[in-house]
């Protein structure tokens, strides 16, 4: 449980919780945002937990990685919302591809920039935001969800960008207190702090955890992009968002998701997930990957 | 005039000058080519351009591709994370240079799927990503490396993620004018939409490619005007700068076999 139950008067909150803690506050069918983009900072320790849980018919709102990836292979997915699913240097998520050639995902197709609009519009408690973005494409088409209206003021028409309401948030950051202050230390912490704002309950590990007193320095403080009280548990997961990078700390595990993708053509995600998540803590799991000091020591990318 | 020059470096020099009249905006390239394109714009025939280091940052001068030493400091200029890039999207002032799987008649753009239905698509790719924003929002030009009718298809791209110079798709209050598809450089030739009607049409054919080779590997019509050019060979001032921007010659890895620019 969220450390909701210490909520008495005179004590501070603490949110500490275990990955399966977290996991288990996940019910079937529920929309779940995940933080990060494409192969960077993805909450990929409780990605795994869900593998290893009983949750399905989740719908997932992300700008996709092998988190969507991983949770469409594992039949967890009922509906990805999502611009893109890609893992950069692999531009092709082979299990997010695997699943739509199979028909089996209901999507809701955007663009990247509608997603934020999604989420600003559930974090600000408004039903939709107007925009010119979809006019003339096949996403007005392909998405009955997406109504086209006029507007009061103009005599264009407009696309109503429905507000992407979540149930529950997953990230990962790289230092957040007992309280659920979060730090992003990268120099992009993505839309992170949208995703925190647009869901009911917010999840979060995070590399280090830290006492509240480190926020003090303005330095550091600084590089929190949301309150608290958008936080309901923080998880201590040292390497959490590996095989995806949580930089400065970390970068992507390249030969990792090479073996990821390459599982896709000769074994499928069956062996991929007997070979490193199945019955495994999330200990063992980085002993099989060359350990956590191996994990720190992953270089950043170059663009 | 020097034969002595790649095809992917007349790319390049073909792709600068589709920035050089942008004034101050965000120059995007998608992909080597196109990103040593707007980078050689931005050193040469518009310094006013804006570029970022494909990841947080606003550059005052774009970074060399590859791996450029402990010891580089890129010449930042500002925080650009991704949701910041979008608010400068919706102002207008960005021009992109993508590179589509599909490209049709209007030029409307696709990189989401292929084939099947829409629900079970043959090939899924990345999906639309920010294709349909840019093309509403700013000007945008096409990178394709290979000419063939695979890309330049029939009917219309099988999703459509751009917006471009269709009618029967034009949304309420906007006109033709609204849509803003800058050139498209190939492997053959450099095009735009000017023809009639905002048709496709030839501009500038590589040295030794003809007219019938572009027409025969376009899946619609493209209008040819009375006078088509030459694209202009690379300059000795170019090619060195290029050469800085890309050290380690990424470039000759990008178009298969490396061919020579001059191919008479």
């Amino acid at each position: 449980m969220a450390g909701n139950e210490f909520n008495k008067k005179g004590v501070a909150m603490d949110k500490r919780m275990t990955t399966a803690d977290i996991v288990g506050e996940l019910r079937d069918g529920m929309t779940i945002g995940i933080g990060g983009w494409g192969p960077r900072r993805k909450p990929m320790a409780l990605i795994r937990e869900i593998l290893r849980s009983d949750v399905k018919d989740l719908t997932i709102v992300a700008y996709g990685g092998a988190d969507v990836g991983m949770l469409c292979a594992a039949g967890k997915v009922k509906k990805v919302i999502f611009a893109f699913v890609s893992l950069d240097f692999i531009p092709l998520e082979p299990y997010f591809r695997q699943a739509r050639q199979k028909g089996e995902i209901e999507t809701m197709e955007i663009d990247e920039g509608m997603m934020l609009l999604g989420l600003r519009a559930a974090a600000w408690g408004c039903p939709y935001i107007p925009t010119q973005i979809g006019l003339g494409t096949d996403v007005v088409k392909v998405n009955p969800e997406l109504k086209v209206i006029d507007s009061p003021y103009d005599e264009k028409e407009w696309v109503a960008m429905p507000a992407l309401k979540l149930d529950v948030s997953l990230l990962h950051v790289d230092r957040a207190d007992e309280r659920g202050v979060c730090q992003i230390k990268g120099n992009d912490h993505y839309m992170d702090d949208w995703f925190a704002r647009a869901a009911d309950k917010t999840f979060v590990t995070c590399d280090e955890l830290v006492d509240s007193d480190y926020f003090n320095n303005p330095e550091e403080s600084r590089y929190v992009y949301w309150e608290r009280s958008m936080t309901s548990g923080v998880s201590l997961v040292p390497g959490g968002a590996h095989p995806s990078s949580c930089t400065p700390l970390y970068g992507f595990d390249v030969k990792h998701f090479k073996e990821y993708n390459a599982s896709a053509k000769e074994g499928g995600f069956e062996a991929y997930y007997e070979k490193f998540i199945k019955g495994s803590t999330e200990e063992e799991y980085q002993a099989k990957v060359g350990g956590l000091e191996a994990i720190k020591q992953l270089p950043m990318p170059v663009y | 005039m020097s034969k002595d020059y790649s095809l992917a470096e007349l790319m390049i020099c073909a792709g600068s000058e589709a920035f050089k009249n942008d004034g101050e905006v965000l120059a995007t390239g998608i992909g080597l080519i196109p990103r040593l394109a707007a980078s050689l714009a931005m050193k040469t025939s518009n310094q006013d351009l804006m570029m970022t280091d494909s990841e947080a940052f606003l550059l005052s001068e774009p970074n060399p591709v590859g791996n450029r030493g402990d010891d580089y400091v890129q010449k930042n200029e500002t925080w650009m994370g991704f949701s910041r890039i979008f608010d400068n999207v919706w102002s207008g002032k960005r021009h992109a240079m993508v590179g589509p799987t599909q490209i049709d008649q209007y030029g409307q753009a696709n990189i989401s799927a292929l084939g099947g239905t829409y629900e079970q698509p043959k090939v899924q790719m990345l999906g639309v990503r920010g294709f349909p924003g840019n093309s509403i929002s700013h000007a945008n030009s096409f990178f394709v490396p290979s000419h063939n009718k695979r890309v330049f298809v029939e009917g219309e791209c099988d999703m459509v993620a751009s917006i471009g110079y269709n009618p029967a798709r034009l949304p309420k209050g906007y006109s033709l004018d609204d849509v803003d598809i800058r050139l498209v450089i190939t492997d053959l030739c450099v095009m735009d939409w000017n023809g009639p009607d905002h048709q496709l049409q030839l501009v500038s054919l590589h040295p030794g490619i003809t007219v019938e080779q572009v027409l025969e590997n376009t899946g619609f019509d493209v209008h040819v005007p009375d006078s088509v050019g030459v694209t202009t060979a690379p300059t000795a001032e170019q090619l060195e700068v290029i050469r800085a921007l890309d050290p380690h010659d990424l470039r000759s890895k990008q178009l298969k076999d490396n061919p020579p620019g001059d191919r008479s």
